[in-house]
């Protein structure tokens, strides 16, 4: 007998002959690289034995966005493992550079060792804000600000017109980038009329009823807040596939808070995620979400940050929406039966989308269908990474960075542009002009056929 | 249901992209799955076939697959090669062990193999008019045998008689340049070879990135430099020609570290070239290197273009066989006749979820022991994906030779495979119907003693897709 036959895996779960079926904490806590083990007097995240797997071949520098374009910033082998030794002695603090990475987390897909350095750099992000940067300074309030979007859009998106009335008033961007240093550059987002949540309200919510069939949608802030269209497509794409959604009550994702340190502001968030997100999981939901981001978040930075119960089966469970059609439906099959007339789009993978390895999802999928197509437009950063290009003292590096992308986009054929990823669009957009759609939007439109509600 | 494809390639190294290449061409869909970015940003840039006979040929003919390290007698022998490096690569290959993976694709193969990959890299790469090995300086100062270089490369040989200066830079410290001229010359090249180390021109950070320089010199930005008593403003390429001239006494050629553009590194070179009436070559660099980039970047091309899918970010972990049973699991066969089991899919693990991507044909291009396609702890060694068989001694001890520099048994670790690069298992039979490995993964060659690896990659990856191909399209 060849050793392929015997067992591989002692550990492996009960079920898992169902690929989709691993829902046992254990796959997670195995796996994942646990410091506390290796130091256990330490009661703090101590992140030095990954940092030993290092072995300066300099990659992640190589594929730093930011590194790129802005000199003086030193790279993610410095903020990760290196600042990680540094700090062993207590009379280290912080390099103050770490607040000038965006955690577009490509360091974690170049590194060829498997080191943890976006966790480094988001744990040592949230101990600088903590112990180092002064409360009461323009940059933490601005940064708050920022990193807590929904509290601001929860407020704004209840007087829609009149937010987004005073938001573009050129008084309001001068006193936004003079007082708060939120760059007047760019054109605040809109909210719409009428939210995601209130849509579904209104719509009754799920209109099919399914026991086998179930899908928990993660919505994130800005699908509810500013682009409901994209959570509408969502729904009618997957009720079509005849999912019944639900709609648990949620909080942000926490990525602009990993970015700016604020790591109980996203701690806080996370809880309440994971415990709604897990109760819909033990009634037979697996999650979705049509933001990369959030996805992310959801998978990969919750376990890396957080111990909720539960959050290990929510990132087991969490998909982004077409990568779960994917896998559980012939979306390919459908797709070459279906036509539209969407014509030609400049795709930008985001970051987070190429960190869960989809980032040549949706130029698959409209290559399959008829009357659309999508250009790669190619490795490059969008370069606003959520909040990073709303500072006002980043928005120079953010559009350097972008400048590539921008270039591409103005090469290819098309005259719309194409992402999963709410702040790549906004800075797509903000770029070149050019309206930007979601994949989900194009799938809708090739399946469910517009007007239909 | 699910990602499907006609043939799915793990790996997306050389050997990955190859033979991913070479299925596409075919006629086949085909899905790369890689666990990171491209190992090949770390790679050279050289293609060697075969620079060295294998010291491991004596004790592979005394019997495959015990392992028995060589005794001391023998090693001390060995250790000093007394053949040198082999003048052309294609004369040997009849003669090495029957193990060697280019004893199963045979010359014919690595010929082809070669032919795609002078076709995918064009006027970028030289070496293909002659099957002679070319002598190419490394930055340690040693002198390698390969069979195609980077044109960048091409003023550097070390059989040209011309008199050459290195130059390296302050911050660029992985290229000592009078360190590696005094080697060079120890080494016996015919000329003369003396080194400088200057400032890279402008005001960069001290750490700055390889590809920070790469990146000036390809847009020629402007920098300052300091004259007598005043600043000016001069295109960088200028300016770095400026710096090198008052070490240049006379040599003929000069060498940088490999930083010479990302983009053009061409035209970078015949800019500098004017400007200092001298042929200019790159010297090759170990990590993040950038011809090792420019070669990604050929190969990426060329496989997009035949229609290559990429999914990148997560690792395959295991695998499904047909009746959707897990990797491992399943006993379906066992008597071992012939008649292998099927894998229906690979799964890929992300955060503890397993998304399968079914195909009707696999490729294992994971890499060996540094790659970690060959995984081992200190009780054995393993192929973890499919765990196919990796022929080793139970005792770890016999392992490794003493010498730090001996013959050593793990540099040769790998799957064996039948003449179709089907990897087999402990009886010799076929572990898997529809399975290939191509590249380091596979067992029998040392790559690093011989310097065969990217030539075994090549005609191996090549020969794995086309016979995956042939199998989905007939």
């Amino acid at each position: 007998m060849s050793d392929a036959e015997q067992p591989t895996d002692a550990n492996e779960p009960e079920g898992a002959s169902d690929p989709n079926d691993v829902r046992e904490e254990e796959t997670v806590a195995d796996d994942e690289f646990e410091p506390v083990q290796v130091f256990p007097e330490s009661e703090e995240m101590d992140l030095r034995p990954g940092s030993d797997d290092c072995y300066k071949c300099s990659t992640c520098d190589t594929n730093c966005p930011v590194a790129e374009v802005d000199d003086e910033f030193p790279g993610p082998k410095f903020q990760g493992p290196e600042q990680w030794r540094l700090k062993r002695k207590d009379d280290r603090d912080i390099d103050d550079s770490v607040m000038s990475c965006s955690n577009c987390m490509r360091c974690d897909s170049s590194c060829p060792s498997d080191v943890p350095l976006s966790q480094m750099h988001n744990t040592a992000r949230g101990e600088y804000v903590e112990n180092q940067m002064d409360k009461f300074s323009r940059e933490y309030v601005r940064n708050r600000i920022l990193a807590n979007y929904r509290t601001m859009a929860e407020l704004g998106s209840k007087v829609p017109r009149l937010t987004n009335f005073v938001m573009g008033n050129s008084l309001v961007q001068t006193f936004n980038e003079k007082v708060l240093g939120i760059t007047s550059e760019r054109e605040f987002p809109e909210f719409a009329d009428q939210t995601f949540r209130e849509w579904w309200r209104e719509r009754g919510g799920a209109k099919v009823r399914s026991d086998e069939k179930r899908v928990a949608y993660f919505h994130g802030c800005y699908s509810n807040y500013n682009t409901p269209e994209v959570g509408k497509s969502m729904v009618r794409l997957f009720e079509y596939f005849g999912y019944e959604v639900v709609v648990p009550p949620q909080k942000c994702s926490g990525t602009p808070m990993f970015a700016n340190g604020m790591l109980d502001d996203a701690e806080r968030a996370a809880e309440t995620n994971v415990r709604e997100l897990a109760a819909a999981i033990e009634d037979g939901a697996d999650v979705i979400a049509s933001c990369t981001s959030c996805s992310m978040s959801l998978r990969q930075e919750y376990p890396e940050l957080f111990s909720f119960e539960g959050t290990a089966s929510v990132a087991a469970r969490t998909y982004e929406a077409l990568e779960y059609l994917r896998l559980h439906e012939d979306l390919e099959a459908e797709l070459a039966e279906a036509e539209v007339d969407a014509g030609e789009f400049a795709y930008h993978a985001p970051c987070h989308a190429r960190n869960q390895g989809l980032a040549g999802q949706a130029v698959e999928l409209l290559d399959g269908l008829s009357g659309a197509n999508a250009e790669d437009v190619g490795e490059s950063c969008s370069g606003i990474s959520g909040t990073y290009g709303w500072k006002e003292e980043k928005y120079e590096t953010s559009m350097k960075i972008g400048e590539e992308m921008f270039d591409h986009m103005e090469t290819t054929d098309a005259e719309t542009g194409m992402t999963e990823c709410p702040t790549c669009a906004m800075q797509m957009e903000h770029g070149t002009g050019y309206e930007i759609r979601h994949p989900l939007e194009v799938m809708d439109e090739a399946l469910v056929g517009e007007g239909r509600h | 249901m699910a990602i499907e494809d006609d043939v799915t390639v793990v790996g997306g190294g050389l050997a990955g992209m190859t033979a991913a290449l070479a299925a596409a061409r075919d006629g086949a869909e085909v899905r790369v799955l890689s666990h990171k970015d491209s190992t090949l940003k770390s790679a050279s840039g050289l293609v060697d076939v075969l620079g060295y006979r294998p010291r491991s040929a004596a004790a592979d003919e005394r019997g495959a697959g015990s392992d028995e390290s060589a005794n001391d007698a023998d090693r001390g022998e060995e250790s000093s090669p007394a053949d040198g490096p082999l003048a052309d690569p294609f004369d040997a290959i009849p003669d090495l062990p029957e193990s060697h993976p280019y004893r199963t694709v045979g010359v014919e193969g690595v010929r082809d193999a070669l032919a795609l990959f002078d076709e995918v890299v064009g006027d970028r790469y030289r070496g293909s008019h002659t099957d002679r090995n070319a002598l190419v300086p490394t930055h340690v100062g040693s002198v390698k045998p390969t069979a195609r270089y980077p044109a960048t490369a091409a003023a550097g040989l070390a059989s040209d008689d011309r008199s050459a200066l290195l130059v390296g830079f302050e911050t660029v410290t992985d290229f000592d340049a009078p360190l590696a001229a005094a080697h060079l010359e120890s080494a016996g090249v015919p000329f003369a070879a003396r080194g400088a180390t200057i400032a890279f021109p402008g005001d960069f950070r001290v750490d700055a990135k390889i590809t920070r320089f790469a990146d000036a010199l390809d847009a020629n930005e402007r920098v300052a430099v300091e004259g007598d008593g005043y600043t000016t403003e001069l295109p960088v390429r200028t300016a770095l020609a400026e710096a090198v001239k008052p070490h240049l006494r006379g040599e003929e050629r000069v060498g940088f570290p490999a930083i010479l553009g990302q983009h053009d590194p061409a035209e970078v070179c015949a800019d500098l070239e004017s400007e200092l009436g001298a042929a200019v070559f790159e010297v090759p660099m170990g990590p993040p290197s950038l011809p090792g980039m420019r070669l990604e970047g050929a190969f990426l091309a060329a496989c997009r273009e035949a229609g290559v899918r990429f999914t990148t970010g997560n690792p395959v972990v295991d695998y499904e066989t047909g009746d959707g049973t897990s990797g491992g699991s399943g006993d379906e066969t066992g008597d071992g006749d012939g008649d292998a089991p099927g894998i229906a899919a690979v799964r890929v693990e992300r955060n503890g979820a397993a998304i399968p991507f079914h195909a009707d044909q696999f490729v294992l291009a994971t890499g060996g022991l540094v790659g970690k396609g060959i995984d081992s702890d200190r009780e054995s060694v393993e192929e973890p994906i499919f765990d196919c068989h990796v022929p080793h001694s139970r005792d770890r001890y016999d392992w490794f030779a003493d010498d730090a520099f001996g013959d050593h048994p793990f540099a040769r670790f790998g799957v064996e495979t039948d003449d179709d690069l089907r990897p087999l298992d402990r009886e010799g039979d076929v572990e898997f119907s529809n399975l290939r490995a191509a590249g380091a993964v596979l067992g029998g060659y040392d790559f690093a003693a011989e310097k065969s690896g990217a030539g075994v990659s090549l005609a191996t990856g090549v020969a794995a897709g086309r016979s995956a191909a042939r199998e989905v399209t007939r």
